[in-house]
């Protein structure tokens, strides 16, 4: 029980800051919508365990705890490619910026 | 004829002024492009009659080349040479390799260890690590070159027009032969001598080629 309402609190902080992000436009509304339905979903896990068994029984999985696991890896290789995508368009977008710099102030003899 | 010598130098205070020296004797317009050294890379090349561009933050050779590239093309290049800062190449081989290119025949040229000139390199590279690099730009690229990262090249003002520098590091090398293929450029090879003063790129070097080059067909 008391695990549960440390993840509750937790669980609203974020959504009450991703209702901030959403407001002063720093996310998207799909973002917005994924990222609470996950958070969500976390939640109910977390106050009725059985559902993922029920979700893991209707996919094939053996058991919740595996189908958690499963989704859990998706989700955290998804977020990962995501990063190192975005990474790139910075560093790109960094290079170009040294770029242009270098050769306004070029230097010749 | 505008030919223009870019020479990307990160932290070659002990080596460049040779390089410079050699080409203050050659008829070419000289770029260095200073990748942000720490050391007095700078300080050494500011009195020589070249111009000098310079990166406030380290971006790597590709990045560098791809600077000196831009600003050649800006100041009306017609022919843009790729010559290392360490002093491993032969500046009075620059007029052979430019040479397919001012006759018309060729876009691209690529100089070659393994065309004939004699070059002292290690073992390891020439026996394992060079082939192995050849297999990967056959396997991954579909290319047959017979020096597959070899730094001494030059463009045509088409070449350099059309070959956007995309790769920072360096996989910029497979990344140059890939288009210039791609783009259906003419290519040549021309033989090229190589002064080994260290070994240069290893097999970490190559792992983060190979990565590079992956992760560029993923992303894009």
């Amino acid at each position: 029980m008391f695990l549960q309402i440390i993840i509750t609190l937790f669980v609203v902080i974020i959504l009450f800051k991703l209702f901030k992000q959403k407001q002063n436009n720093k996310i998207s509304l799909g973002g917005f919508i994924v990222w609470c339905l996950l958070w969500l979903a976390i939640l109910v896990v977390f106050w009725q365990p059985e559902t993922t068994s029920y979700l893991a029984n209707l996919l094939g999985v053996g058991r919740g705890a595996d189908l958690i696991v499963y989704i859990s890896i998706v989700v955290i290789f998804y977020i990962l490619f995501k990063v190192s995508v975005r990474l790139n368009k910075i560093d790109a977008e960094i290079t170009k910026l040294v770029r242009e710099d270098a050769i306004k102030h070029v230097e010749k003899r | 004829m505008n030919i223009y010598v870019i020479i990307p130098a990160y932290n070659e205070e002990k080596r460049i002024w040779q390089v410079l020296k050699d080409l203050s004797f050659l008829p070419y317009q000289v770029v260095v492009v200073d990748d942000a050294s720490t050391d007095q890379t700078v300080a050494v090349v500011r009195p020589f009659p070249v111009t000098l561009l310079r990166h406030k933050i380290n971006r790597d050779q590709g990045a560098a080349l791809q600077t000196g590239n831009q600003y050649a093309l800006e100041q009306g290049a017609d022919i843009i040479v790729h010559f290392d800062a360490d002093g491993q190449f032969v500046a009075t081989e620059i007029e052979e390799m430019i040479a397919p290119i001012v006759s018309g025949h060729y876009d691209v040229v690529f100089g070659s260890r393994f065309l004939g000139k004699h070059s002292k390199m290690p073992w390891l590279k020439k026996s394992v690590i060079l082939p192995i690099a050849r297999l990967v730009n056959k396997i991954v690229l579909h290319i047959e070159l017979t020096d597959p990262q070899n730094g001494f090249r030059v463009l045509s003002r088409k070449a350099a027009q059309q070959i956007s520098i995309e790769q920072d590091g360096k996989a910029h090398c497979s990344e140059i032969i890939a288009k210039a293929f791609g783009q259906g450029l003419k290519v040549k090879e021309v033989p090229v001598t190589v002064i080994y003063h260290h070994f240069g790129q290893g097999f970490g070097d190559g792992w983060r080629i190979l990565k590079d080059l992956l992760l560029s067909k993923i992303v894009k």
